[in-house]
């Protein structure tokens, strides 16, 4: 039997699981964590973003298999750190969340953004959130959110 | 306490949807749940002549037809949809049957060994069947084309619009001895309700419906989520265990509910002296295999003949064709944004015709405060739409740009929409059939908890309706406790649409804690509840489609500004202005953000998505092939709220939702149009069309 090994939010993991599962169903089925959503299945609307060696990574079309020996990181870890914090309170200021099923992997997006770069301009940041689709914001309040990090809190990045 | 009730707050939910742990339907699963999958027809029409299903497996089942104790119908608003074939198909994809079990792959592959056989019958694309016709007049209706000098006719056509709510559809159902629940990502727990009562033939107190966390629904979870609701429970019966059912990407986009097609043919009757004495106007919606609620979409639209205008006479028709394809129900805006956009560009198609001015003539017939509507109503609340647009067109620099840009070739436009949405249910609606009642039960603990239908689905209601009724009782927000609502725990509010949920069911909170602070009674428990009556003043016919067709309107302003690629004909938006008049935001961000969502589905409704269907399949089944904006497709938008508020709404509030969706075609048509100097008369306006207008328009 195969075993993977990887660290799942700071732990180190094992797991039996089928390497070519998706990822995505992994975290959420074998290790509860639903902090990432499914919007589409096919790598399009990154719902399923999570930070695989501090690279945005669509978990719906990442095997298992490929993070064998790396670091994920999902929402649920991401959100408790000081960045997660800051990107939250700025979404909350901002009116960057309707529905949120997009949220988690906007939040990811943003910390990918930021730690790439860490003074994007607009055009910078509305490409960078690009792989993400929103249907309920039109974006604008997001894109906002995250100028005002880079206005303010540039230096955690 | 915040003194203004428009100043923004941090909204409730905000920090369990941003550290991933609210918990939507598909992060559910109940104890020894099983998955269900859908299988579905593979003709247009026909009928099913046989069925072979395989021999399943201990703890596997297909639920089908004869599964259901009540009615093989999903009962919506007319009830012609069966939950599952029986015989008859109607369009290709039409549920047959639900394969359920423990293991996906096993399902799967039990799917495969299914074979049904068909008889096939000539399918019916087109405008043919109609199954519902309505018509109107005003004034002398048509009458006043015998007298005219000169006809004007255009007909105008807009497609499909899928919702594309990032969370595709799902339901699970949970099963009892004598009781099943449905929990899902739905607009209207009563509805799904409804129609489980229907389907399992059974009493009141055997079903509860719950409404999770939802992820985005813009109509497209208003009536859909029953038909997937019925099957679950009935395979939840069957089985006597819970069964989720989670539609994947693909699977919602090419089966599930979409905005209606249209097709408006208007004609004007222009006097001699370049006045417009009426107008005779006909659309057509493709209903697709069942009416479900078009009926209701079609009125809306009748009633929209005249959009932010007034004209005097008029004869407006509509019909309903029923077609052999996926059916088509609510989406945000229910037939306006159809209409609205015929008439704006009907009015500047008039106005180049006559080699008028097409803001002079817009003002000409702007209604005003007081003018009677299309449908021989009044408007009684105050209208203050030229105050609106003279700060649209500051903002946008409206006047110097369009001046600009119709004389010069330089491949950008400009163009403005004026529209106005009914908030709540059109007619008699709210007052024979909804009869929302909310109510307001203050505990020991002097905690307030709001007991109503109403569903967030991320238009902030969580938020704005604790703040509401806190701010009414003068008491923190924390003390305000709002649930997703549970039946059994809620009384009937009506459902979470038309633009209603603010302006009734908040009007009805509002003063349920009027009630509640007369009857405060420290560390008891009190119950307060207020039902729905219509305004004396307002009144409607259902027959002849006379009267108020709604209690108040929302009005609203957009500029979109455009640039096209000469080459490409690429279309980039440049600029993005709005004005709104809602009455009174309750929370000024919340509706802020609806502006911006709205506004940017309304846009590329105009200019962007395609869907089509090829012998009556959907083309576009992914993200990939359908189009929907991403945060580099737009700009900034500046909008501007006014203070106008309603007398019966709750802090004055109007509705809102919908408003922001409807004018943002047009106004992106008209740009469009402004820049190429073509006439357009259908949406999207995407580089191939604009391609042919160049060559032949
Ligand atoms: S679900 Fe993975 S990108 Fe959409
Ligand atoms: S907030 Fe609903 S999809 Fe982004």
């Amino acid at each position: 039997m195969v075993e993977v090994r990887f660290e799942l939010n700071g732990e180190t993991v094992i797991t039996k699981d089928d390497p070519t599962k998706r990822l995505l169903d992994v975290i959420r089925t074998s290790f509860g964590l639903t902090g990432p959503k499914e919007g589409c299945g096919e790598g399009e609307c990154g719902g399923c973003a999570v930070l695989i060696d501090h690279k945005i990574m669509n978990a719906c079309i990442t095997p298992l298999g490929n993070v064998h020996g790396k670091s994920v990181v999902t929402i649920e870890a991401f959100a408790k750190t000081q960045r997660g914090q800051t990107i939250r309170k700025a979404f909350e200021t901002h009116g960057a969340v309707q529905c949120g099923i997009c949220t988690p992997g906007m939040v990811i997006a943003t910390e990918s953004l930021l730690h790439a770069n860490p003074h994007p301009t607009e055009a910078e940041i509305r490409e960078g959130l690009s792989g993400n689709l929103c249907r309920c914001t039109g974006y604008n309040m997001i894109v906002k959110a995250i100028l005002s990090l880079v206005e303010k809190e540039g230096s955690l990045w | 306490m915040v003194l203004d009730i428009s100043k923004s707050i941090n909204k409730v939910d905000n920090f369990e949807k941003i550290t991933g742990t609210a918990k939507y339907i598909d992060d559910i699963k109940p104890e020894g749940c099983l998955y269900a999958k859908t299988l579905r027809a593979t003709i247009s029409r026909g009928r099913i002549v046989s069925r072979k299903y395989p021999d399943m497996p201990e703890g596997y089942a297909i639920v089908d037809y004869q599964d259901i104790s009540g009615q093989n119908i999903v009962k919506i608003i007319f009830d012609d949809m069966p939950v599952f074939v029986e015989e008859t198909v109607n369009y290709f994809g039409e549920p047959i049957l639900l394969v359920v079990g423990e293991d996906k792959a096993t399902i799967m592959s039990l799917m495969h060994q299914i074979s049904i056989q068909y008889e096939t019958e000539e399918p019916v694309y087109d405008y043919v069947d109609s199954k519902i016709h309505k018509s109107y007049i005003k004034g002398q209706g048509e009458a006043v084309f015998d007298k005219a000098y000169k006809i004007i006719e255009h007909t105008y056509e807009t497609g499909y619009q899928e919702h594309v709510y990032i969370e595709p559809q799902g339901v699970i159902a949970l099963y009892e001895p004598d009781k099943i629940s449905l929990i899902g990502s739905i607009q209207c727990p009563y509805y799904v309700k409804n129609a489980l009562m229907s389907v399992l033939d059974c009493n009141e107190d055997e079903v509860r419906v719950e409404q999770a966390t939802t992820g985005g629904a813009f109509g497209g979870k208003e009536e859909f989520p029953s038909l997937i609701a019925c099957q679950v429970v009935v395979a939840a019966k069957k089985m006597k265990k819970p069964i989720k059912l989670i539609y994947g990407r693909e699977e919602d986009m090419a089966y599930t509910t979409k905005r209606h097609p249209a097709k408006i043919k208007i004609e004007a009757a222009i006097s001699k002296e370049h006045e417009i004495l009426g107008l005779r106007t006909h659309v057509g919606l493709d209903g697709g295999a069942y009416i479900g609620l078009s009926g209701v979409v079609l009125l809306r639209a009748m009633i929209a003949a005249t959009g932010a205008y007034t004209i005097d006479n008029l004869c407006v028709s509509g019909d309903v064709y029923i077609t052999n394809t996926v059916p088509t129900g609510a989406f945000r805006g229910f037939g306006a944004p159809q209409m609205i956009f015929a008439v704006e560009m009907m009015i500047h198609h008039i106005a180049k015709e006559l080699k008028e001015d097409a803001y002079k003539l817009r003002m000409k017939y702007l209604a005003k405060t007081g003018d009677v509507t299309s449908t021989s109503g009044h408007f009684i609340e105050p209208i203050i739409m030229e105050n609106m647009i003279q700060k649209a067109m500051l903002m946008s620099d409206y006047e110097a740009k369009i001046k600009k840009y119709s004389h010069d070739n330089m491949n950008k436009g400009i163009g403005m929409s004026w529209f106005l949405h009914g908030c709540g249910f059109t007619g008699s609606g709210e007052q024979v059939h909804i009869k929302a009642i909310v109510r307001l039960k203050k505990d020991e603990s002097n905690r307030v908890h709001i007991l109503v239908a109403s569903t967030d689905m991320g238009q902030g209601i969580k938020t704005t309706f604790r703040k509401l009724v806190a701010h009414k009782l003068n008491i923190p927000m924390e003390q305000v406790i709002f649930e997703n609502p549970d039946t059994d725990k809620v009384p009937d509010s009506g459902p979470t649409v038309a633009s209603r949920t603010m302006m009734i069911v908040g009007g009805l909170l509002a003063k349920a804690a009027d009630q509640l602070k007369q009857q405060w009674k420290d560390q008891e428990e009190v119950m307060v509840e207020e039902r729905y009556k219509q305004p004396e003043h307002i009144r409607w016919d259902d027959e002849t489609l006379q009267g108020d067709a709604y209690p108040a309107y929302s009005w609203g302003i957009n500029v979109v500004e455009v640039e096209v690629d000469p080459v490409t004909f690429e279309v980039t938006l440049l600029g993005v202005w709005s004005v709104y008049d809602v009455g009174k935001a309750i929370d000024e961000q919340v509706i802020l953000g609806q502006a911006d969502g709205g506004l940017l589905q309304g846009i590329s409704y105009g200019m962007l998505e395609v869907m089509k269907n090829k012998d009556g399949r959907i083309q576009q089944k992914t993200v990939t092939d359908y189009i929907i904006p991403t945060a580099k497709d737009t700009v900034f938008m500046e909008t501007e709220l006014m203070d106008n508020p309603y007398a019966l709404g709750p802090y004055g509030a109007k509705g809102a939702g919908e408003l922001t969706l409807i004018g943002g075609a047009p106004a992106v048509a008209l740009a469009i149009e402004n820049a190429i100097g073509k006439h357009v008369t259908q949406i999207p306006v995407v580089p191939e069309y604009i391609m042919e207008l160049m060559k032949n328009g």
